[in-house]
């Protein structure tokens, strides 16, 4: 498997890996830098158990950029914490699964070595950098904090450790600028210190949740250009968490869709574009405002996201499911190979739908 | 930041002047003639006397102008003459303030390290039974007034246990129980004010983000959660504090504490105006200057706070 | 802050802030009131401390009935009767039955303490809505005269009114006002403040509402429920200040059946005849535990956040 991350914007040329669902081997058999296997998670308050992740299996390379999609309460976010132990527990609880990460099952590490893996071997981005940045501790303290914990390197040195990564993320007057503190600087401005934050250490994966969310539109695709430079430029796997297909197109290798905390599709970005394989992502896709489009009216997916702590039987996106069946509302749809009519493998491609041929192909 | 300062002390001046207007305008028109006290009950006073007294005083000119050479005297630093013993008001207040600041300074220590361990403590383990238990305890705490605890700890701890004598002076055994009494009430309200505000640190993004860092669990909680949860509660800190350095009259009256709270309320029985004027005005004028200094703390310790 | 109840209850960071008010403010409000009267009967707390005022308040109607003797009636033949059958919590050093007197202190606390804050809260309310809604000079003369009165430690400022005024009920009632609306001053400016901005009252104006109007029908109802929260903990504050001036000596007339007058006259008997001081120390301690239960309810209800 080529490691080499430049395929971004061919379409489907097989280079990229998109192997992700139950298989554990890259394309060359080297195993993947990131895999995460039946993964549970749940939330337990009082006396009600919030079912938030329920069996997720994805896999990210290094150079890779995986965006998992889905509305909130989809379980993307919690998938991420688990990943990078941080999840709020309790409540939270990993209930089953593995996450394979550099070949080691990080769920069995000790807390202390997990703690190191944080911010040196991955690191995350969040949404809302002004909430996530400490508002009383300067932004080169908080950049320098990485090398002071991780590298045991001196305050001073720290410093000019962070005045280089705000120059790395074009901060203008990097300088000037490192002892200010979060609340004067620009959205864009605080997001490029929350990624040079998550680059300090130079990680093998990045974690990204919605980065661009809390942004401005124009900025929006400066802060995602950066991120994507950056990747390309150190070779890092990237799971880019998002509910905005617009986001995906130009960035990801490969897309898994999550809905009430399971994968419901995955595929090539491109692929995923052209040709859904579930009905709730062919949804997600028409409910995109489009250009050529202009004057019909939007379609949106009727219904609301489901109750996580009561989940339907059957498929979780029965009830707002223009194609449910009796099967739908009995039977939770197994995440299966999707091929063409032919019987073609398509590479990467799952669906967990028990109607995925009549949404792929009719 | 100079320019706030020096608005901030300039409403200040004002604020004290208004006090002591206020004062004026009460004490100065109260019935009974405090000359009366100074000559000694003696019904049969030579006139002459009393009117040289008045004269002395400067009780015979108009209150305006009893009023502007009070100010005017103020402004050096002077408080007057007291009427029982005809000693400079300063003079007899200076020891009584050193001690009311020695008790309030006792009593914010027990604040801080009670408070805020309580605090800390429910917290870090919340729902447990220590948090239920601190809560209990403290919203109780809160309901019982000095004038009952300062009974209780007399009654429980000098008659019953006789742990410390019933009048201790200023010694060090002599401050613990006034220190506790006018703590307790306080104590509970920093440790649940510590409680909320390290509540709502801890679900703070900025927290997430500190684990997501890889730092140390102690560097997490040092460094981002206590820093950061402990700025509402210093307010609160400073705040008590200049209310405390302006005499706990309850507790110092209860335990005979020698400070200016005891000094108001003897004053008080003896028509000695000097005196209530002077420690009106202190603990008006310490109260309106800690809540300057917080108010600087406030904007050192969060750089969000702007003065202005 | 510091000998009272719970401070002056002046609003903080951690202090509550009223719930955001609704774009619809009719319509929003009566399902709010419902939603607030959920959660406040939801909170066994609150429930207590509304219980204990009810009964206080119950005492404080029907001490005649509930006396079984005359408060001041003294029997020097009968004096420091320990508590049983003849005087069930004993009587005082003039012979006087202290349960009677503990009744009839309840009288004293709760009109003390409803009628001080009441003047308190008129007082505030109407200067602050003023300052906050009028701004400019107005604004700068009120705060300034709140920041004077705010400045004198309750006790101390309400000694000097009662030096003026002399004691007995009225001058507690007005010296504890006197220096407790700069509170609700204060509390009303910054409500105003922020309400002004809102869009339905920008949108009243535009539609032409007179000043009055847009203050009384749109900025003082939204402002009312954090009053009320803090109004209720300063009742209680304002009783335990009053028994406190009692005790004090400076308070309401010291044969006046009080409890801060009883707990005074017990002192001198402290380990002897400690029943003489101890039932109005509790009667006092249930009391302000009722208003500061009540005020958190209230507080909670009112916020679910501030928890």
């Amino acid at each position: 498997m080529s490691r080499t991350p430049v395929t971004k914007h061919d379409e489907g040329d097989g280079m990229t890996s998109l192997e992700m669902a139950p298989t554990n081997a890259g394309a060359d058999g080297a195993a993947p830098l990131l895999e995460v296997r039946d993964l549970h998670v749940e939330f337990a308050v009082r006396d009600s158990v919030t079912k938030a992740v329920n069996g997720v299996n994805y896999s990210v390379n290094a150079g890779e950029t995986l965006a998992v999609l889905g509305e909130s309460g989809s379980g993307k976010s919690v998938t991420a914490q688990a990943i990078m132990g941080i999840l709020d527990s309790p409540p939270g609880r990993i209930a089953k699964g593995e996450i394979f990460f550099q070949g080691q099952d990080i769920l069995r590490l000790p807390e202390n070595e997990r703690r190191k893996l944080r911010g040196a071997k991955m690191a995350m981005i969040f949404q809302d950098a002004l909430s996530s940045l400490n508002p009383v501790l300067s932004v080169g303290f908080q950049l320098g904090e990485m090398f002071r914990a991780h590298q045991g390197m001196s305050r001073k040195d720290a410093k000019a450790k962070a005045i280089e990564l705000m120059d790395r993320v074009r901060i203008p007057a990097a300088a000037q600028r490192v002892g200010d503190y979060p609340h004067q600087f620009s959205g864009g401005m605080r997001q490029r210190i929350m990624i040079a934050m998550a680059l300090a250490l130079e990680p093998d994966l990045i974690i990204a949740d919605e980065p661009t969310t809390a942004l401005d539109v124009t900025v929006q695709a400066q802060v995602m250009d950066l991120l994507a430079e950056l990747q390309r430029e150190y070779n890092m796997g990237l799971i880019l968490i998002t509910h905005d297909l617009g986001v995906v197109a130009d960035v990801a290798d490969k897309i898994a869709v999550m809905y009430a905390g399971r994968i419901v599709e995955t595929a090539p970005v491109h692929e995923l574009y052209k040709r859904p394989a579930h009905p709730y992502t062919k949804g997600l896709l028409e409910s995109i405002p489009r250009l050529d489009h202009k004057g019909q009216e939007l379609y949106a997916i009727k219904g609301l996201p489901p109750n996580l702590q009561a989940i339907p039987p059957g498929c979780a996106f029965n009830p707002r499911c223009t194609m449910a069946q009796d099967v739908c509302r009995t039977d939770v749809p197994p995440l299966v190979p999707v091929t063409e009519l032919d019987g073609t493998e398509l590479p990467g491609r799952h669906s967990a739908c028990h109607f995925w041929k009549e949404t792929i192909h009719g | 930041m100079g320019r706030y300062v020096v608005r901030r002390l300039g409403q200040l001046v004002i604020v004290v002047l208004g006090a002591t207007m206020v004062l004026f305008a009460c004490l100065f028109v109260l019935p009974g003639d405090p000359v009366g006290q100074i000559a000694g009950s003696d019904k049969a006073r030579d006139p002459a006397v009393i009117e040289q007294l008045h004269k002395q005083y400067g009780l015979d000119k108009p209150l305006v102008v009893q009023y502007g050479t009070y100010v005017g005297k103020l402004v050096t630093g002077d408080l007057g003459t007291d009427y029982t013993q005809s000693r400079p008001v300063t003079e007899i207040l200076g020891p009584k303030l050193e001690n009311t600041a020695k008790l309030a300074v006792a009593a914010i220590v027990i604040d801080i390290v009670i408070g805020i361990s309580v605090g800390v403590l429910a917290a870090m383990r919340r729902y447990s039974i220590w948090d239920v238990s601190a809560t209990f305890i403290t919203t109780l705490a809160i309901g019982v007034p000095s004038i009952v605890l300062g009974m209780i700890m007399q009654r429980v701890f000098v008659i019953e246990l006789d742990w410390f004598p019933l009048i201790a002076g200023d010694s060090f055994e002599g401050i613990i129980l006034p220190a506790f009494t006018l703590a307790i009430i306080d104590a509970a309200l920093v440790a649940q004010l510590a409680r909320s505000t390290m509540l709502e640190v801890l679900r703070a993004d900025y927290v997430k983000t500190a684990v997501a860092k890889g730092l140390p669990r102690r560097t997490v909680l040092t460094r981002h959660i206590m820093r950061n949860s402990v700025i509402p509660v210093v307010t609160y800190l400073g705040i008590s504090f200049g209310t405390l350095l302006g005499g706990a009259i309850i507790t110092e009256t209860i335990f005979n504490w020698n400070g200016i709270g005891l000094a108001l309320i003897q004053a008080i029985q003896q028509n000695n105006n000097p005196i209530i004027v002077g420690v009106v005005t202190i603990s008006v004028a310490v109260f309106v200057v800690l809540n300057l200094v917080v108010d600087l703390l406030y904007a050192a310790l969060d750089p969000r706070i702007r003065l202005a | 802050m510091t000998e009272l109840v719970s401070g002056t209850g002046e609003p903080t960071a951690a202090g509550p802030v009223p719930a955001a008010p609704g774009a619809e403010p009719s319509v929003a409000r009566v399902s709010q009131w419902t939603d607030i009267r959920h959660r406040f009967f939801a909170n066994k707390l609150a429930v207590v401390g509304l219980v204990i005022i009810f009964l206080l308040v119950l005492v404080a109607l029907f001490a005649p009935l509930l006396a079984p003797h005359d408060p001041l009636k003294q029997d020097l033949t009968q004096t420091l009767q320990s508590p049983g059958s003849a005087h069930w919590l004993g009587t005082d050093a003039l012979g006087r039955d202290q349960l009677s007197r503990l009744i009839y202190g309840s009288r004293i606390a709760v009109i003390v303490g409803l009628a001080s804050i009441l003047v308190a809260v008129v007082i505030g309310v109407a200067l602050g809505a003023l300052a906050g809604y009028y701004g400019r000079w107005v604004d700068t003369v009120i705060m300034r005269v709140a920041d004077v009165f705010f400045a004198f430690p309750l006790l101390i400022g309400a000694i000097v009114i009662i030096l003026l005024m002399g004691r007995g009920v009225l001058p507690v009632v007005l010296s504890l006002a006197i220096f407790s609306w700069a509170t609700f001053a204060r509390l009303l400016r910054s409500q105003v403040l922020s309400v002004r901005e809102m869009d339905y009252v920008h949108a009243a104006k535009a539609l032409g509402a007179g000043q009055g109007r847009i203050i009384r029908k749109h900025i003082l109802p939204n402002s009312l429920t954090s009053v009320l929260v803090y109004a209720t903990s300063n009742v209680g504050i304002a009783i335990v200040a009053e028994a406190s001036l009692s005790y004090l000596g400076v308070g309401v007339d010291p044969e006046v059946a009080e409890w801060g007058n009883m707990i005074s006259a017990g002192r001198n008997f402290m380990g002897v005849k400690d029943f003489m001081w101890t039932y109005p120390s509790l009667a006092i301690v249930i009391t302000a535990l009722g208003f500061i239960l009540l005020g958190n309810g209230l507080r909670d209800a009112l916020d679910p956040k501030m928890r």
